[in-house]
């Protein structure tokens, strides 16, 4: 017995997860920021010099990473949200044949609800398609614990593992009793080009060892008391649960029978039977895909399920209760209340750069950043976002579809980070084939939307070490764009001329706006404060335009600066016509 | 027992800081904690809502409807969002002072926050408003607004534990140059609440 106090501290799902990484022995992590995984990898930096961790590119880049890794005896991490698992699809389907030397894990992030994600998928459905096992957790601690359990299943089975969490799980807090960090068994490469090399006679014999080996962790499933359990109380109900559902389950039922599995694929027959046989009505209680339920009724046991709880958002005890007992919850209604809708934060160089663009009546093809906000009031330049890197892809095709013409008043707008992730690639395409399309990256030197990481262009790794910086305008180049154009973001009468130039133009060409993100605390912008003199003030308005949310107006229309959150860009003092903003003599404090 | 209490504000007022705050301080009461956030997108100007539970049977990280002891709302118009958390006899706690949407200065409409705070005096009998405008004159900073109505939320006895035990959650997490005034805030806080229209 130790004579160690047992160390517990009260950590995000996120930082747990990094925790279970740092525990199990992983010396190498790689991943790309997106919500709500960003601070998996932002919490394993701190253990530097005991294992790697990096920002790549995009999240196809960071699974081959930790695949290479795992491959010369590493134990290794990927980590990334739900729609970044499809980016990183090809390498992970391929990979379940490969199977690992060190364990291989990918800790991928869904979001019911979509708090912050353009789409609601089920990673489950994901992995079940790849044949690769998922952990689902349901509190901190299990998050830490899993992670280490995924290394021991990955190395035992010679498979990739996916650890499954949700927003509600990432972003919430919980005890975690914090263990001591082991050194796994050393392994070494070895050559076996059977195993490696995927081409498709290895492959032919991998894939009857994939099915073989989903068989037996199917049947080993039913025996891992660890993490599926039977919890028998009332046995009138019975509940088969994962993750945070298992939560909103007890809060709400607590004297119901659970099933609780924390292996959600492949799942364990035998235990689901058995259960089955125990209580009288069975339910499955699984937020988004009807995965677990379609696999029992598959098995010929009845069960509730989807046609009962939706298909779409985030679930609660309160809707369990609804469901279960058509029990409504006297809360009081409230009146009517102006909604708060995310908005470009004071001092955004973006707002500076649409309100040129809605200037010029521009449309904008978009892309998934803090940008994809440009398609809100007042701006509304931005009008399609589909995924990371679109914007360019999409307004090749109208072009393609309708001619040249068709897009003299249209632009393609992205980000430096999401540029690099998956925009480059699309403008190869445009150039290559003959697109005449104009591109804007807003370049504010961060990847800002997720949270201020750094990527290839920033000059600055995950562990803080100095790095070599991409040179956007040069990439451009390198890819055959000859007119490459940068600008300060903020520049607006040059801006404007600039941009009727290159729509006009017949040829591919990218307009660079720089200027670092507002919010950006190394090395921020130095920015002066700005006052309206209301003598001058003629109530017009235009000021307001482009929908700073520093700006406001007094009891006689005329603009108010609210010195609080103003951030000095001074894109209100370069759109007055008049003169009525001045430049006051003091820099705004950043901290 | 659990006490669940919901922190209700605007992106960039501290709220998510003010619910670790509060975690802390319940751990070093010998309590367990869960918390919760949504913080999406709220870092570009949305709302943001903490949950934060307290006791020993704690399942679900979401305070159910009609479930929280305490709402501190930051702001008048989140304060009214997150009204069908607040249990019946449940006390409420909000600051006065207004954070327009964007979408309103542009709008015709007016948004006003006493428009909202006419709505919690109808609708919540446990209701203790307080001058956000004075609270951040008295500590000199709106940035600490958050460490103030942490203040009111402890004097008002429903957490569990009172300004002492937060103050030396305060020493022991801020860096030594904000200690000053966010000790200020805090009994500014409990003073406020004090004094506050109950």
């Amino acid at each position: 017995m130790s004579d160690k106090k047992q160390v517990r501290k009260l950590l995000l799902g996120n930082e747990a997860f990094a925790r279970g990484a740092y525990e199990a022995g992983v010396t190498v992590a790689s991943a790309y920021p997106g919500t709500p995984s960003t601070e998996i990898p932002e919490a394993l930096a701190q253990y530097k010099g005991e294992l790697y961790c990096e920002w790549a590119p995009n999240e196809k880049v960071a699974m081959e990473v930790a695949i290479g890794a795992s491959m010369s005896g590493a134990r290794a991490l990927a980590t990334m949200k739900h729609v970044g698992l499809n980016v990183a699809a090809d390498p992970l389907f391929t990979a379940a044949y490969i199977g690992v030397n060190g364990g291989l894990v990918l800790v991928v992030a869904d979001d019911p609800g979509m708090y912050s994600s353009q789409n609601e998928q089920d990673t489950r459905m994901m992995a079940r398609a790849a044949h690769v096992p998922v952990l689902e957790p349901a509190d901190s601690q299990e998050a830490k614990d899993y992670v280490i359990k995924a290394y021991e299943i990955s190395e035992e089975y010679d498979t990739p593992v996916i650890v499954r969490s949700t927003t509600r799980l990432s972003h919430s807090q919980g005890l975690v009793n914090i263990g001591e960090r082991i050194t796994p068994p050393a392994k070494t490469y070895e050559k076996n080009i059977a195993k490696n090399v995927m081409v498709p006679a290895n492959a032919q014999k991998r894939h009857p060892f994939v099915v073989a080996r989903e068989e037996r962790l199917t049947a080993d499933a039913s025996a891992m008391a660890d993490l599926n359990r039977i919890e028998l109380r009332d046995r009138s109900i019975g509940i088969i649960t994962s993750g945070i559902p298992y939560q909103y389950v007890r809060e709400a039922c607590p004297d119901a029978s659970v099933l609780k599995l924390g292996l959600v694929n492949p799942l364990p027959r035998r235990l689901i039977e058995e259960f089955a046989a125990e209580v009288d009505e069975l339910y499955v209680f699984e937020e988004l895909e009807p995965l677990m339920e379609e696999q029992v009724r598959a098995w010929g046991i009845a069960c509730k399920g989807k046609e009962l709880f939706p298909l779409v958002g985030e679930y609660s005890a309160n809707l369990l209760r609804k469901v279960l007992y058509n029990e409504t919850v006297e809360a009081r209604t409230v009146p009517e209340i102006p909604g708060r809708p995310p908005v470009l934060c004071p001092g955004c160089p973006h707002r500076s750069v649409f309100s040129v663009m809605k200037k010029l009546k521009l449309h904008a093809a978009g892309d998934i950043g803090c940008y994809t906000l440009g398609a809100s009031p007042p701006l509304g330049v931005i009008e399609t976002t589909v995924c990371m890197g679109a914007s360019i892809g999409t307004l090749h095709g109208m072009e393609k579809a309708h001619g040249k013409d068709y897009i003299k008043n249209w632009v393609a707008v992205i980000g430096d980070s999401t540029f690099l992730h998956s925009g480059i690639n699309s403008l190869m395409n445009m150039v290559y084939n003959g697109g005449t399309g104009t591109v804007v990256i807003m370049d504010n030197s961060i990847t800002a939307m997720t949270g201020h990481q750094h990527n290839p262009a920033t000059g600055k790794t995950l562990q803080g070490d100095p790095a070599p910086t991409v040179s956007l305008k040069k990439l451009c180049e390198a890819v055959g764009v000859r007119h490459v154009t940068e600008m300060y973001a903020f520049d607006l009468k040059d801006l404007e001329a600039l941009l009727k130039q290159e729509v006009a133009r017949d040829e591919v060409s990218v307009i660079i706006t720089q200027s670092p993100c507002a919010l950006l605390k190394e090395n921020p912008p130095i920015r002066n404060q700005y006052k309206v003199d209301a003598e001058i003030c003629r109530a017009c308005g235009l000021c307001l335009k482009p929908g700073c949310p520093a700006l406001t107006k007094d009891a006689n229309g005329k603009t108010k600066i609210n010195d609080t959150l103003c951030n000095g860009c001074g894109l209100c003092f370069r759109t007055c016509p008049f003169g009525a903003i001045k430049m006051v003599d003091s820099v705004i404090d950043q901290i | 027992m659990i006490i669940n209490c919901l922190l209700a504000g605007v992106g960039g007022q501290g709220t998510v800081l003010a619910s670790k705050l509060i975690a802390q301080t319940a751990l070093q009461q010998g309590l367990q904690v869960r918390t919760s956030e949504t913080i999406g997108m709220s870092q570009r100007g949305g709302c943001v809502a903490s949950h934060v539970r307290l006791g020993d049977k704690v399942y679900s990280p979401l305070i159910p409807l009609a479930g929280a002891d305490l709402v501190i709302g930051f702001e008048p118009a989140e304060a009214l969002r997150y009204l069908p958390y607040l249990k019946p006899d449940g006390v409420m706690i909000v600051s006065t002072t207004a954070i327009k949407p964007v979408s309103d200065s542009l709008a015709k409409t007016d948004y006003r926050g006493e428009d909202m705070l006419e709505a919690l005096r109808a609708h919540v009998q446990r209701l203790v408003v307080l001058d956000g405008n004075a609270i951040i004159t008295a500590c000199g900073s709106p940035k600490v607004l958050n460490t103030a109505l942490l203040g009111a939320a402890a004097e008002a006895g429903v957490l569990g534990f009172g300004p002492a035990a937060l103050e030396e959650t305060l020493r022991a997490m801020l860096p030594a140059k904000y200690l000053t005034m966010n000790l200020n805030a805090l009994h500014v806080g409990a003073l406020a609440y004090r004094e506050g229209e109950h």
